[in-house]
């Protein structure tokens, strides 16, 4: 054993890239969650955009391209999700699963002819001489674009949903779509921008993956991150900044428990293997003691009847 | 992965359905663990089919099915291959070996495969390849290579096959360096390219400048150039796309002619169940090209060893040979003999950690 062998610095810098895709996928299924939506494709439109991202990313060059379709990606083919159950009526869960399952299938039928082909790239963010500071540069600065616009996708769902109006009428179509529409709110309208952004934040997630932590397109290799992203949302109670700690939580021990492997830690590995959903699930669990619940109408069709 | 899975069902039954009415071609099936892109393990076998199917045109039918997992999921699987009408089938990863023997006992008069198990019936052969062969070569180059001293190791799942792999790459460094360390992470998959990626970055932020893997996936190449200076090995597959650097070598399983040569049997009617477990003399196991980022003379060395393993001259656990703890395994001059080596559960002397249970 030996613990000198991991570098503290590098470890976070590693927990906070790997946290992203968990992170991005989640935040966007908070919203569709707050706006009464229940959608479980998460990992279909995470595999999706991974693959929509990763083939416009080949083909123009340019990881940001990529970024843009995979996140395009992803909310198409949330407009199915969108037009099934708040068209049709479908049931959620059901519409969810075969998202997922269609997500699966189309993404490795569209990504045949890209089995071993590299990505472009992408760069970490230009910040100059801020990457340059000891200790927090490497943690802080030296990441690529898409950690920051993670961290600010956050914080601007969490200002939007607490301090603007667009945020209260959001939440109220989750709580209540009775009285929201009531009110003269556009229920449907509403919740299906909330399912867009759910599926293109998704897509970004996915898109992470396969540009930037693997970066080479496989089927499936979003390997079940979406339904982790889903039980966060959970887990979280449905607040944005403790679905940052969740993911930063996951991503984090993820990367510990393979450098305690790597430095020879006595423990055995099945506890280490399960030590990021157990600590996780603790974690949440302990801060989710004030009562928050579930909004009122999650997962129930809404049916404008008068 | 459900989806493709019933796709998969679905081109079966329509298979069988247009094959009714044709003069009735012998029938194959595969049972894939992970998906014929991978690029490595299941990329392989299904090169292995696309063999069988050039070979014997329309005297063969093969169906498969990709990202069967581990379990109950795959003995379903095999059952409906088996009622579809196939007349054999490969079933190619050790998680596999349980459900391949249950099926079998259902269908005496289908022929079954298992790769890398160890359990047999009168309707089940075993086949393996002694991808530590290869694995000896690696371990060879990567102690000659590495300047940190340190190689990491991407370990699947704690099952002789990947402990064998270990030692055997573990002996040819250390003979060849008597201060490298190995590191080993077990990941407990055998194909997850986020968590092989994930694991890479882990070594390799630890001081690993060389990466040796047991997972299928090219992602810890992919990660090994990210980070510049670190060297890899196919596994599997060649993974010639990231030659010359950091793939510097690979180990390469040649299924093909075993397939073609199975097939034929069970066409002519002389199958029978064996138990193969062939190397480098019988090209099952193939080293990819050395690249240039290798030094003319450790590559020569390597190659001497190839070629002293074809003619079997060499075996690569040849005593004097310790297990972990100190007490002897092969004396001086002693081959490990095949019954040890296929149930191997000890490390050798030298290398750290202790082996999951």
């Amino acid at each position: 054993m030996d613990l000198s062998s991991i570098n503290p610095i590098l470890l976070i810098a590693a927990m906070i890239a790997a946290a992203t895709p968990i992170l991005l996928a989640a935040i966007g299924e908070l919203v569709v969650e707050r706006a009464g939506v229940l959608n479980l494709g998460v990992e279909g439109m995470m595999i999706t955009g991974a693959v929509c991202g990763f083939i416009i990313a080949v083909n123009t060059g340019s990881p940001t391209v990529g970024f843009i379709a995979a996140a395009v990606g992803g909310a198409v083919l949330s407009l199915l999700f969108a037009f099934l159950t708040q068209v049709a009526l479908a049931n959620q869960v059901a519409s969810g699963l075969a998202l997922t399952l269609f997500g699966l299938g189309l993404s490795s039928l569209m990504g045949q002819s890209y089995v071993g082909i590299k990505p472009p790239r992408a760069d970490p963010t230009p910040l100059g001489p801020l990457a340059d500071i000891p200790v927090i540069g490497p943690i802080l600065f030296g990441h690529d674009m898409m950690v920051y616009i993670g961290l600010g996708i956050v914080a601007a769902t969490w200002a939007v949903l607490k301090f603007t109006r667009a945020g209260l009428v959001l939440r109220a179509v989750g709580e209540n779509h009775d009285a929201a529409h009531a009110l003269g709110y556009k229920v449907k309208r509403i919740r299906t921008l909330a399912i867009l952004f759910g599926g293109a934040c998704a897509g970004l997630g996915g898109a992470y993956i396969s540009l930037i932590r693997v970066p080479q397109w496989t089927e499936g290799m979003t390997a079940g991150v979406g339904w982790i992203a889903l039980a966060l949302v959970v887990f979280a109670s449905w607040k944005p900044w403790r679905v940052l700690l969740g993911a930063y939580l996951f991503g984090g021990i993820t990367q510990l428990q393979l450098n305690l492997q790597g430095a020879g830690v006595a423990i055995p590995v099945e506890y280490l293997a399960m030590s990021p959903y157990v600590v996780t699930i603790i974690v949440l669990v302990i801060l989710s003691a004030d009562k928050s619940r579930a909004p009122g109408s999650l997962g129930r069709t809404f049916h404008a009847s008068g | 992965m459900k989806f493709t899975t019933l796709l998969a069902s679905a081109a079966l039954a329509l298979g069988l359905a247009g094959g009714a009415m044709a003069q009735d071609p012998t029938k194959v099936g595969f049972v894939y663990v992970g998906p014929v892109g991978d690029g490595g393990w299941t990329y392989e076998h299904d090169q292995g089919r696309l063999a069988v199917e050039a070979e014997f045109g329309d005297a063969v039918e093969t169906v498969f099915v990709e990202n069967v997992a581990e379990g109950p999921d795959a003995e379903r699987v095999m059952t409906q291959m088996a009622l579809d009408g196939a007349d054999l089938i490969f079933t190619t990863s050790f998680g596999f070996m349980d459900p391949t023997i249950n099926v079998a006992s259902k269908f005496p008069d289908v022929k079954f495969e298992h790769a890398t198990g160890y359990k047999r019936a009168d309707n089940v052969s075993t086949y393996s390849a002694r991808f530590y062969e290869g694995r000896a070569v690696q371990g060879h180059i990567a102690g000659k290579m590495t300047e940190s001293n340190i190689i990491g190791y991407i370990a699947s799942f704690p099952i002789p096959e990947v402990i064998r792999g270990i030692n055997s790459a573990y002996l040819h460094a250390a003979k060849v360096n008597p201060d490298v360390e190995f590191k080993i992470i077990w990941v407990y998959t055998w194909f997850d390219p986020a968590k092989e990626a994930d694991a890479a970055k882990a070594l390799i932020d630890q001081g690993a400048d060389v990466v040796l893997q047991h997972t299928d996936s090219t992602a810890p190449q992919a990660a090994a150039q990210e980070a510049g200076d670190v060297m890899t090995f196919g596994q599997a597959s060649d993974m010639a796309q990231y030659a010359p650097f950091p793939r510097v070598s690979s180990i390469i399983d040649n299924w093909a002619p075993y397939y073609i040569e199975r097939t034929r049997a069970v066409m002519d009617g002389t199958w029978e169940s064996v138990d193969t477990w062939d190397g480098i003399p019988t090209g099952m196991v193939e080293i990819g090209e050395i690249t240039d980022a290798v030094p003319a003379e450790v590559k020569a060395e390597a190659e001497a060893m190839i070629e002293a393993m074809r003619t079997g001259e060499y075996h690569p656990f040849t005593g004097p040979i310790n297990k972990q703890d100190g007490s002897a395994w092969l004396a001086e001059g002693d081959v490990a003999d095949d019954g040890t080596l296929a149930g191997m559960n000890f490390y050798i002397e030298g290398v750290d950690g202790e082996i999951p249970q």
